[in-house]
């Protein structure tokens, strides 16, 4: 059973990310390619810290972002970055 | 003066931690990271709090583990990873002091007598702050203990199992420190502790308590270091490192190499073999330091009662050659007892210190041949220069390939520097 209705658990899901390194070394992730190969453009990137992820593991700045209105959790694990997957309810791997 | 502030910071069941922050299916399930069963060396090297509620202990073998706690999860070790968080804990800690002095993988010292005052000037709220960091950034739960010295910093990180902040002050040392036992504190070992308790000394009470006499007799000059250390007077300073560094590249007091052999060593040559395999690692690690050693020591785990010793002699001239080392290492063993089936060996060690530098100048043996000794000295240079480029592999002594299986391992690469010792 799912913390979440809907949402049986989550898993940690490796992405391809665009970003843009400012010239002081900054890093701004621009926006996610999801594994099927629809893009998700980042609105906002609204707080960065550094963070582990105790739903799935692993760790990394972890950027709270906006895409499509919703908030999200984009870790950047060091060169890989990774997101919090949502599994729906039902599905099996 | 002011009064030191010194922080022990202790990551609970570090490697166990680690496996379970990685991966989450595991999480409050009992975990015990073993080595390969297989290869022999199937031990428990570390335990979540879960295995160790239900009595798995470290250093017991796997299966030994299994009957207690049928459902444990064995992990295998995975030391990039264990450095890689223990690198990020020694960061956050740097974030508060510039004096962090790391004490194996997962416990680091530091002082912030002197930094205190701009992260609000409350020991107990820095402690807390860098506990609840390392819990958010690193997903590992951490113990700081707090103190005006090491011994009871540490003390105190030991102290708590959880993730919480452990003071022991000079108002309350007396109540906290003193009733635990002698052996709970930094350098009092088994031996030290059987010690202690054949004279009817228990707790680090009893220690401080100790008479000059009693402590002179039994224990010579660190009797009354273990009394200071009892009576909070301890001194030593937190160094200061170079953050980038592990504290396993400081102070090389000596290079050894041990393996458990994948069967029992029962004739000359099997132990020839693991002989040559770990004096080349030895050897080859003494020469990428620019090192030379004066002292060989040998020691062995017998297979029958897995009981063990350590024999070593001393050289006229320091040396780093693989034939020297390998062949004072073999005399050792031959003189040590007689190598047969009846005396099967399991495990081997080899270790070389009293080390001096390459470049310091060496006092030859009058009756020696010195040519002979540089014109080998360079071969082995040589083909460290071929391993280095090409792979340790790539070079092999005869005597290697006498066993299949131990030609097969690779000493040197799958080594691993292990904490050193409180007094360095």
């Amino acid at each position: 059973m799912g913390v979440v209705q809907g949402i049986d658990g989550r898993v940690k899901r490796y992405v391809c990310v665009t970003a843009r390194i400012d010239e002081d070394g900054r890093c701004r992730p621009m926006s996610v390619q999801w594994w099927d190969g629809r893009t998700y453009p980042i609105d906002k990137v609204t707080s960065v810290c550094r963070r582990s992820s105790k739903r799935v593991g692993g760790d990394g700045m972890c950027y709270t972002v906006m895409i499509d209105g919703k908030e999200t959790l984009l870790f950047h694990e060091d060169p890989r970055w990774f997101v919090e997957e949502k599994v729906p309810e039902g599905h099996v791997c | 003066m002011r009064e030191r502030v010194v922080m022990h910071i202790d990551m609970n069941a570090f490697y166990a931690s680690v496996a379970q922050h990685l991966d989450p299916s595991i999480r409050s399930k009992p975990v015990a990271v073993a080595g390969d069963p297989e290869r022999r060396s199937g031990i428990v090297l570390a335990k979540s709090r879960e295995a160790k509620a239900r009595g798995v202990r470290t250093a017991e073998a796997i299966w030994q583990a299994k009957q207690k706690c049928p459902d444990l999860v064995v992990v295998p070790p995975d030391y990039d990873a264990y450095k890689r968080y223990s690198k990020l804990a020694r960061m956050i800690c740097y974030e508060y002091t510039n004096q962090v002095e790391p004490f194996g993988l997962d416990e680091s010292w530091m002082d912030v007598t002197g930094s205190l005052h701009l992260f609000g000037g409350s020991p107990m709220l820095v402690a807390g702050e860098i506990s609840e960091r390392v819990k958010d950034e690193l997903g590992i739960t951490a113990s700081v203990g707090v103190s005006w010295n090491k011994v009871f910093a540490k003390l105190g990180s030991d102290t708590d199992p959880g993730d919480g902040v452990v003071a022991i002050t000079k108002g309350n040392y007396r109540d906290v420190a003193w009733p635990m036992k002698a052996s709970e504190m930094v350098y009092v070992g088994p031996a030290t502790a059987r010690k202690l308790h054949d004279a009817g000394y228990e707790t680090i009470g009893d220690l401080a308590h100790a008479g000059d006499y009693f402590l002179d007799k039994r224990f010579g000059k660190i009797g009354r270091m273990l009394r200071s250390f009892a009576r909070g007077e301890d001194q030593s300073p937190v160094r200061v490192m170079d953050p980038a560094r592990a504290d396993a590249d400081y102070a090389v007091k000596g290079i050894g190499n041990g393996l458990t052999a994948p069967r029992d060593l029962v004739c000359e040559a099997d132990v020839k073999a693991l002989v040559w395999l770990l004096s080349e690692s030895v050897s080859q690690r003494l020469r990428e330091s620019h090192l030379r050693s004066r002292t060989i020591s040998a020691g062995v785990r017998r297979a029958a009662d897995l009981t063990g010793y350590s024999r070593q002699t001393t050289l006229r001239a320091p040396t780093c050659l693989t034939s020297d080392v390998a062949n004072v290492a073999m005399d050792l063993m031959r003189a040590s007892q007689p190598l047969d089936e009846e005396h099967a060996i399991r495990a081997i060690h080899v270790r070389a210190t009293n080390l001096s530098s390459m470049l310091e100048p060496t006092q030859h043996d009058l009756f020696g041949d010195v040519e002979r000794v540089s014109k080998l000295e360079k071969l082995d240079l040589a083909i460290d220069e071929l391993r280095r480029r090409f792979g340790n592999k790539c070079v092999h002594r005869a005597v290697e390939l006498t066993d299949e299986v131990m030609s097969g391992l690779d000493v040197k690469r799958d080594n691993t520097v292990h904490p050193i010792g409180f007094l360095r």
